[in-house]
């Protein structure tokens, strides 16, 4: 074993009514790659922004390559040696790479410089960028290198990285992973955070497993199961979502050729989308981010109106109907980004409970709303999906990424529609909830519901599609049938080679 | 040092204590002003707050209070419900005088008729009408040509004192006034007079009308869908388009609603306490009222109180005019003094200050 860089030791870290660390210790060895593991609310982030300086311990102490080691900032984590690369990238989509890594940079170099330096670095660790493009026309997976470079000319020790994989197709996680053993190699070491368990046991040396805030456990995640790995974080044995067989019905949504321009300059435009959801039937639709998840949902969800004949439900042409007409036909939709777009944040979950739901649930008679069933219907949702908050008068933005999708989610799946678009259901959420999500889905197209599963995590879509589409710069795949795709098939269609497949026919 | 930390959930006391906070900070930032210029600003501060309502000539003062927080109080009721939904009239000075131009003109049309029953009502909604109108002109301009309502509805206010002035001078001047600009006297005019309900309260229909707004507004937003909608448009855009709210249309009812009670408070202050359109006839409630809005957070029942507030300052601004000879841009100071302490205290409402580094324990 090689020598400690990072040795942590009984951090503690409370907020009011929350424990998010206790007693946490473990330590990453010189040139390991070592996985963080746990559920939502577990403490990761806690912890890591400890390690980065942003978040000051209560309790414990750190030290690094055997010094004390007690970050007041994330200034301070740079210079002692530790980067970071977020989950959510803060990239400014108007600036081009270079200047955008210029930013983030403690002393940046004159441009022309700087330029050098990131075509260097691209090259040497496989990371092909070119430093003079607008981060707007970036993919998800170009961005995330511009943020990883910008790491890496900065020279450090210790790379932390939060879920790093999930916005990347099969693919770029291939050239990442490349990339992050050749970090390993030259003495770099990496925390890894990721929910991904199989990723994990194919990438890091050691582990540590968090729940509740408290360390349960370390091992070394190539000699255990992607099971046995999840079991120990969740502490309960984990029930893989069970596909239920049941008949397909009529078709419940169609699209023909649908059409959308994007509003946003750097959005996707929708192309001549066509597909056809039956009763029952689950359909995936895979893709990288930003070929037009998002235009697709609000397209379909009525926030952005098309032709009328364009979406038809149950043959009705409703391209033309708002988004209440279309709940009140039984079309209801969970957006991606829960905070801003799914729920109010500053709204209480009460609020945010009557927002989607006053519709179906007659919550509101005659204009007016009627505060206790909205608050009736708000607290079955935290009830039946789990969600974890002290109760349902909180604001949306109080509660942990995974427990307010859990409630985005639930809110609409207890509505009983009879089709259910959702975007990414499981981002950000732990294994166990992902669990029960996916489970909910498919029961409810078990029950005869049509479900549309839009999501960037193949793995899911693979779990529960019955046929799997791929979204590429706004045009759709023809759908085809999950059981038998093999992931370089749909790599190949993620990849926009189905273009050629379509013209052939 | 000094750090902020952002709160998980807005701080439920800090929302209600701010603007206690900022009335004290104003008070006592105020009375380091009124000492450099030479006054007792112990003095000064009990003239303002205190003579009014228990001072010696409080029987005077009291009947005023209801009469400058009435249109204030309307007019921001109004604006609040757009400036929760994210849509700023700052206009409302503008639509105030285009309420008061045409309610005037409706009623001087039938002059020297008596139909009270008639003629009155029917000058409260052209009143509303000539608000909601000046309020279309922003609304349309921004929902077709997507134009900022905030400068718009601003400019419009200049143009709306222009018409006034026309008004004043011509259009309706009063053929009797020996040339002199203005117009007859709606008091005297016992078909369009808005008479004082109680006599020496300052109540009249305005002020009644100012409660109301005051009683439908905090329906409106607590248990209304519409009020549901309004809050999100303003937190969460959109998550309000998600919720199926329709923007435009959105835009299109916040200002006509606020522009048609600010013409609502030019009606029955044209044919009340102003008695006539003259070329002065504003005096400003309708950028003040956006103190107000903000002063009372935007709530009905706070936007009452802060009225009454405002009020007082204006009151006790003119006694301290009279009697202390303090300049008039002192009182207005002091009135900006108040929405900048109200703004910056508000940091609290989200932020928790923290002094010194986190010290490990």
């Amino acid at each position: 074993m090689s020598a400690t860089l990072l040795e942590i030791n009984g951090l503690r870290k409370a907020y009011p009514g929350v424990v998010a660390n206790d007693d946490v210790s473990f330590s990453v060895g010189e040139s390991e790659v070592h996985a963080l593991l746990g559920e939502n609310g577990a403490g990761k982030s806690t912890l890591v922004k400890m390690v980065y300086g942003l978040v000051r311990p209560d309790e414990g102490q750190m030290s690094f390559a055997g010094r004390t080691y007690a970050p007041g900032s994330p200034h301070e984590a740079r210079r002692t040696g530790i980067a970071m690369v977020f989950q959510h990238f803060s990239l400014f989509e108007a600036l081009d790479v270079a200047e955008n890594v210029a930013l983030g940079m403690e002393t940046p170099p004159p441009m022309h410089e700087l330029a050098n330096n990131i075509r260097e670095v691209s090259e040497t660790y496989g990371l092909p960028l070119d430093p003079g493009r607008l981060v707007g026309e970036l993919s998800a997976g170009e961005r995330q290198r511009v943020e990883i470079i910008r790491c890496l000319l900065q020279d450090p020790k210790l790379l932390i990285m939060d879920e790093p994989t999930s916005v990347l197709t099969p693919q770029e996680v291939d050239i990442l992973f490349e990339t992050l053993r050749k970090l390993q190699t030259e003495g770099t070491s990496i925390l890894y955070i990721s929910h991904k368990l199989e990723e994990i046991r194919a990438l890091c040396d050691g582990a540590t497993i968090l729940r509740l805030g408290k360390v349960t456990g370390t091992c070394d995640p190539r000699e255990k199961s992607a099971r046995e790995l999840a079991e120990l974080m969740v502490g309960t044995e984990l029930a893989t979502p069970a596909v239920r067989d049941h008949e397909l019905g009529d078709v419940a949504l169609a699209l023909n050729k649908l059409s959308v321009a994007s509003t946003n300059p750097f959005g996707t435009t929708l192309k001549d989308l066509s597909l056809e959801v039956r009763k029952g039937e689950v359909l995936g639709i895979g893709g990288v981010a930003g070929n037009g998840q998002d235009e697709l949902l609000v397209a379909l969800s009525g926030e952005v109106l098309s032709d009328p004949g364009a979406v038809r439900m149950h043959g009705e042409a409703i391209g033309g109907f708002g988004p209440n007409q279309r709940r009140a036909m039984g079309l209801l939709a969970a957006p991606e980004e829960r905070l801003g777009h799914a729920a109010a944040p500053d709204m209480s979950l009460v609020e945010n409970a009557a927002l989607s739901g006053w519709v179906r649930l007659g919550i509101v008679n005659r204009g007016f709303i009627d505060w206790g069933k909205a608050r009736g219907y708000a607290e079955a949702v935290i009830k039946e999906f789990d969600v974890r908050t002290p109760g349902s008068g909180n604001a949306a933005r109080s509660l942990s990424g995974g427990n307010l999708q859990k409630f985005v989610i639930g809110r609409e799946i207890m509505q009983k529609p009879e089709v259910l678009v959702v975007n990414q259901p499981t981002w950000g959420v732990d294994a166990s909830a992902a669990a029960s999500i996916r489970q909910a889905l498919l029961d409810l197209a078990a029950e005869g519901a049509a479900v549309v599963v839009i999501s960037q995590d193949l793995d899911e879509l693979m779990e529960i599609s019955t046929r799997f589409a791929a979204l590429n710069e706004g045009r759709l795949s023809e759908p085809r049938d999950a059981a038998g795709l093999t992931i370089d098939e749909i790599g190949l269609m993620l990849g926009g080679a189905h273009g050629m497949e379509v013209a052939h026919v | 040092m000094i750090r902020l930390e952002k709160r998980p959930t807005p701080s439920q006391v800090w929302s209600w204590a701010t603007p206690l906070v900022a009335v004290l900070a104003t008070m006592v930032a105020g009375g380091v002003l009124f000492a450099f210029l030479g006054k007792n600003p112990v003095e000064v501060i009990r003239t303002i707050f205190w003579d009014p309502i228990l001072g010696e000539f409080a029987f005077y003062y009291r009947g005023q209070l209801l009469v400058k927080a009435g249109p204030l109080i309307l007019i921001a009721i109004g604006l609040s419900l757009g400036f929760r939904a994210g849509i700023w009239n700052i206009g409302a000075e503008g639509q105030y005088i285009m309420g008061a131009i045409f309610g005037a003109a409706v009623g001087l049309a039938f002059y020297p008729m008596e139909a009270r029953w008639l003629i009155f009502p029917l000058m409260i909604i052209a009143g509303a009408f000539g608000g909601f109108i000046w309020a279309m002109i922003p609304g349309i301009l921004r929902t077709r040509f997507n134009t900022n309502e905030i400068l718009v509805s601003l400019l419009l206010v200049y143009v709306a004192e222009q018409i006034l002035a026309w008004a004043a001078l011509s259009a309706l001047r009063n053929p009797e006034g020996a040339g002199f600009p203005g117009s007859r006297n709606l008091k005297q005019y016992a078909s369009a007079a808005n008479e004082e309900l109680i006599v020496g309260w300052g109540m009249h229909w305005g002020v009644v009308a100012a409660f109301i707004a005051v009683i439908f507004a905090y329906i409106l937003l607590s248990r209304h869908i519409l009020g549901l909608n309004i809050r999100l448009a303003g937190e969460a855009p959109r998550a309000a388009r998600f919720a199926g709210v329709n923007p435009e249309r959105l835009v299109l009812l916040c200002l006509g609603i606020s522009g048609g009670l600010a013409g609502l408070a030019g009606l029955f202050e044209v044919a009340g306490p102003a008695g006539q359109i003259s070329i002065d006839f504003n005096v400003g409630y309708g950028f003040t009222a956006i103190i107000v809005a903000f002063l009372g957070r935007l709530h009905p029942i706070g936007i009452l109180l802060a009225g009454l507030l405002m009020a007082l300052t204006y009151i006790g601004g003119e006694a301290a005019q009279a009697t202390l000879g303090l300049p008039a841009a002192a009182i207005q100071a002091f009135q900006g003094m108040l929405l900048f302490f109200l703004l910056a205290f508000d940091v609290l409402t989200n932020y928790r200050v923290r002094f010194g580094r986190e010290v490990k324990a």
